[in-house]
């Protein structure tokens, strides 16, 4: 194993351990919220018990917001479980949309955090043959470098266009890329990742954009 | 007891509040910083039960600037943290000594409250 590999194995680790560990916290606010409405029923059945009558409407809202929870926490393991099949395949077919999808709802809480809002435009309509965790890898830190230079309140615009030979990823509108406080772009670890992935970084301050060109029946 | 609830799960906070005012205790809620500190700013509280996480700025900053203008007031921090190692080391940054972990229970958040209270 050269040093790239363990460059690239190491760090997936770590983002796989970043999403899992964000997954994790939304599950458990999920299951507080399911636990307070829970509470709430039983403090209903209380006061019912000692004689204050029931109101039907309020037990419906919190049912139905019991439902909204369980549906919440589905969209978050179907999300879970997409991400822990992107390492299944060194090589696969998929569609672009889908992984722009997968991205948007990984990164979701990490976008919300910062403050950033994330426009997603409506991606190519084109398939890639690629290693998916690497490339969901790869797209974070590009994510993750684009929200660090534009701080919170700003728009991150995010679009994937087919070109002849295969899919730019643009990761646009980003504000303040030539100051001193910008992290590096891209770093070891992103340039291996795309020589990995026989992908172009491009750092375009004067677009103020970062571009990933994947190459299509490229294999890692 | 008055007492203010951040966090930015809109639906826990308004459940909480309510489970909370039916057992005599009067508390009002905010899902953002920026709601948090308007709401300090008009009116005093005895104590914040702050989420670790929430959106543009942590807890442990937005206790200190809710401390920098209600000196006297408490906090306990609420974290959905599977390991709280990480957790405990950044409270003790800041001075926080209680922290509770989701899901809470009622009965364990009041008696922390209390328990901050008194201290």
């Amino acid at each position: 194993m050269n040093i790239q590999e363990v460059q690239i194995g190491l760090g997936g680790v770590q983002f796989f351990g970043k999403m899992a560990a964000s997954i994790s916290h939304e599950i458990k606010n999920v299951l507080a919220i399911i636990n307070e409405n829970a509470g709430l029923l039983e403090d209903i059945c209380l006061m019912a018990e000692r004689g204050k009558p029931i109101d039907p409407d309020r037990l419906k809202r919190l049912s139905g917001s019991v439902k909204d929870q369980i549906r919440r926490a589905d969209h978050i393991m179907t999300v879970m479980n997409r991400f822990a099949h992107s390492v299944d395949e060194a090589s696969v077919s998929i569609d672009v949309s889908e992984v722009l999808e997968l991205l948007v709802s990984l990164s979701a809480r990490f976008v919300a955090m910062r403050g950033v809002v994330l426009e997603v435009g409506k991606p190519a309509g084109a398939a890639i043959t690629t290693f998916p965790f690497v490339l969901l890898n790869l797209l974070w830190l590009c994510l993750d470098y684009a929200m660090a230079v534009v701080g919170p309140g700003k728009t991150i615009e995010l679009l994937a266009e087919k070109t002849g030979d295969g899919v730019w990823f643009r990761f646009c509108k980003l504000e303040n890329m030539e100051t001193d406080a910008a992290p590096l772009f891209p770093a070891e670890r992103e340039a291996a990742l795309g020589q990995a992935l026989h992908a172009q970084i491009l750092r375009d301050p004067a677009a103020r954009e970062v571009r990933v060109l994947l190459a299509q029946r490229r294999n890692v | 007891m008055q007492v203010l609830l951040v966090d930015d799960e809109e639906e826990l906070v308004t459940a909480l509040a309510e489970r909370l005012s039916l057992r005599g205790i009067e508390a009002l809620w905010a899902t953002s910083a920026e709601e948090a500190l308007r709401v300090v700013e008009t009116r005093s509280f005895d104590l914040a039960v702050l989420d670790v996480k929430i959106p543009k700025i942590d807890g442990l900053q937005l206790k200190k600037q809710m401390q920098a203008m209600r000196p006297g007031m408490k906090f306990i921090f609420v974290t959905g943290h599977g390991s709280d190692r990480d957790f405990k080391t950044g409270v003790a940054e800041v001075g926080a000594d209680y922290y509770l972990v989701k899901p809470l229970k009622i009965e364990d958040l009041i008696a922390k409250m209390k328990e901050v209270l008194e201290s």
